[in-house]
């Protein structure tokens, strides 16, 4: 019951949010947060629930964003590009995936990391396709089925649609059989194995699924800022989107969510008043990786449970004393 | 005209390839005993660099900047392995990430002191002029870097096979439990092939200077070159960094030369062939 409420209360805290805010700033940065709060979901799709490390989920938003982008350019309409976009993305994750598992463990980060370069070198390097390091324009944003998305607001309902039907397809996925079957995976491959599971297979659908959610997040990205660039592909945007699931709490829902909102957050606010944030980066990385390994999210509820039992036995102590 | 090109490209790659392999040997060396890909080591070479350049800006002799460059590069190294890593033990993939925190904050840093200007280390004065010979000009200065490449490839074969050293650390590589449960200061040897691995690359990385220049985003382009070669090549494996040194040096520079919109493009090739077929690499001893 609580639980409903709950959600009731966060689905109307999102929808409120440009009442709220108000500030168009604000309002952007709420759809930012939506955004890479999608790609952190994805990413946990991996890490979370399949103990994959991936360091090149960034390269599903180059080859996206720039498919969605070129066709556009090319003259075909909106949706078939977004259409193209995702199916090219989540084909080369297919593909990525096939490599990527060859290796299982640490150089799954190895081979993931490499592929993500070699998407951002080749985006880099591919002048005439790509604009190089100048990044190339997206024409507009699409009118989906006829609503205007072009001011802040109507773009964050738009986002927020996605976001939600993601967030229910993920939700959904960690909940089911096959979600189960991946954290065995995780925990016993030997077992699942010897339950006469594919471990391989259970890993490269998910690899797979999280590359098309990234698909995803990657074509809103190119819608939200209208434009991409191989900085927006670099190994650093891989890392901050693996950070904000781990930094929220990988394998739990809300974590990625938590980490996306924090991390855009204090990115957008450290990025006005100083220059330094990688550095910034690389201590959140390391300070979170040494104290806190298991997330904000598991963290706090660990820690709300504890005084909560501890408040339990301090109302229950009184109570016993006289009987003693 | 066209075989100058052909020589000159050819000897470029070879250089490049022996840049690569002061990279990636002490990479491989650190993956192959500790199980962890040390994503700071582009940033090692970066950090290099930027130490030569400063080092050369205050005089002082190449070789000897070199070596000092190499050395303090190493030091920070043992400062990582001691004081972030060893608190990550058993923790392989906390390891991992904590080595890329380290890497961007050792880049931001470089960005702040150095700035975003790529700087030019000069190659020593003895060995700008090229080397003529039978109507070819060849560069000298990276005939010397491929020579102490070479050197560098013999001793450290030698350190591996002739010595005690080396062969606590094959030990280490091969089985770390029964290393430790024969008596082998596992801990202490940790610490010195990190700072094998980090000299190695702060060394490459100032011999680099002359050829790449010092510039932001050194880190992350030399990276990836390391981990294909390790890809490839097999990881844990001194021959295997070698010969994919070389591979991934002559494929990424004549590349550059030949399709410079696909260079990178070229270099997944032999990684996807490789891992297609040998997914332990060429003279892998350890699974990666």
């Amino acid at each position: 019951m609580t639980r409903i409420l709950a959600l009731v209360l966060c689905a109307l805290a999102l929808l409120a949010v440009p009442w709220i805010i108000g500030n168009e700033f604000y309002v952007n940065m709420a759809s930012q947060v939506l955004i890479y709060a999608l790609f952190a979901l994805s990413i946990n799709m991996m890490l979370g629930y399949g103990g994959m490390v991936s360091l090149g989920h960034a390269g599903y938003l180059g080859i996206a964003g720039y498919a969605c982008i070129l066709a556009t350019i090319a003259g075909y309409d909106q949706l078939t590009a977004a259409i193209f976009a995702i199916a090219l993305s989540t084909a080369a994750a297919a593909f990525f995936g096939l490599l990527s598992l060859r290796a299982p463990g640490l150089g799954f980060i190895m081979i993931t990391l490499a592929l993500g370069q070699i998407v951002w070198g080749i985006a880099y390097r591919a002048n005439d396709l790509t604009g190089g390091d100048n990044g190339i324009r997206h024409p507009a944003r699409p009118m989906p089925f006829g609503f205007d998305i072009r001011d802040a607001p109507s773009f964050y309902y738009f986002t927020l649609v996605v976001f939600v039907i993601a967030l229910f397809f993920i939700w959904r996925f960690s909940r089911s059989p096959f979600g189960a079957s991946l954290t065995g995976a995780r925990d016993q491959p030997r077992r699942m194995r010897m339950l006469g599971h594919n471990v391989w297979l259970i890993r490269w659908i998910t690899f797979v699924m999280a590359g098309f959610w990234a698909s995803v997040a990657g074509v809103l990205y190119v819608y939200y800022n209208l434009f991409l660039s191989p900085h927006a592909i670099s190994l650093q945007q891989s890392a901050e989107i693996l950070l904000m699931a781990i930094l929220g709490g990988a394998s739990t829902l809300t974590g990625p969510i938590v980490g996306a909102a924090i991390i855009t957050l204090v990115k957008n606010v450290v990025s006005t008043y100083v220059e330094r944030w990688n550095t910034l980066l690389g201590i959140i990385f390391v300070v979170v990786i040494m104290f806190m390994p298991y997330g904000l999210v598991p963290g706090c509820t660990q820690a709300w449970r504890r005084w909560q039992n501890h408040r339990k036995r301090r109302k229950a102590t009184p109570a016993s004393e006289p009987a003693q | 005209m066209q075989w100058q090109f052909w020589i000159i490209q050819t000897l470029n790659s070879v250089a490049f390839g022996g840049l690569l392999f002061l990279l990636s040997s002490g990479f491989s060396l650190i993956f192959g005993l500790m199980r962890i890909p040390n994503l700071a080591h582009g940033a090692f070479f970066m950090l290099g660099a930027y130490f030569g350049f400063t080092l050369l800006q205050l005089k002082l002799h190449f070789w000897l900047a070199a070596l000092i460059g190499g050395l303090g590069v190493g030091l920070l190294g043992i400062v990582m392995e001691r004081f972030v890593l060893r608190r990550l033990a058993g923790n392989e993939q906390g390891q991992v990430l904590v080595t890329l925190g380290v890497s961007f904050i050792i880049a931001d840093i470089c960005l702040l002191v150095w700035t975003g200007d790529p700087m030019p280390l000069p190659a020593p004065s003895t060995l700008r002029p090229p080397l003529r010979f039978a109507g070819f000009a060849f560069p000298t200065y990276r005939l010397v870097v491929l020579a102490i490449a070479l050197v560098a490839a013999l001793a450290l074969y030698l350190l591996m096979e002739r010595t005690r050293l080396g062969a606590m650390i094959r030990a280490g590589v091969d089985d770390m439990e029964m290393a430790r449960g024969v008596g082998i200061p596992v801990s202490r040897l940790f610490t010195t092939v990190f700072l094998l691995g980090a000299t190695l690359a702060g060394v490459g990385g100032v011999l680099g200077g002359p050829i790449l220049n010092a510039y932001p985003g050194l880190d992350t382009d030399m990276l990836p070159l390391a981990l294909i070669v390790v890809i490839l090549g097999g990881a844990g494996s001194l021959l295997g960094a070698f010969v994919g040194s070389f591979i991934v040096g002559f494929i990424y520079n004549f590349g550059i030369a030949l399709v410079p919109d696909l260079a990178y493009f070229v270099l997944f090739l032999p990684m996807v062939l490789v891992l297609v077929f040998l997914p332990q690499g060429l003279f892998g001893r350890v699974q990666i």
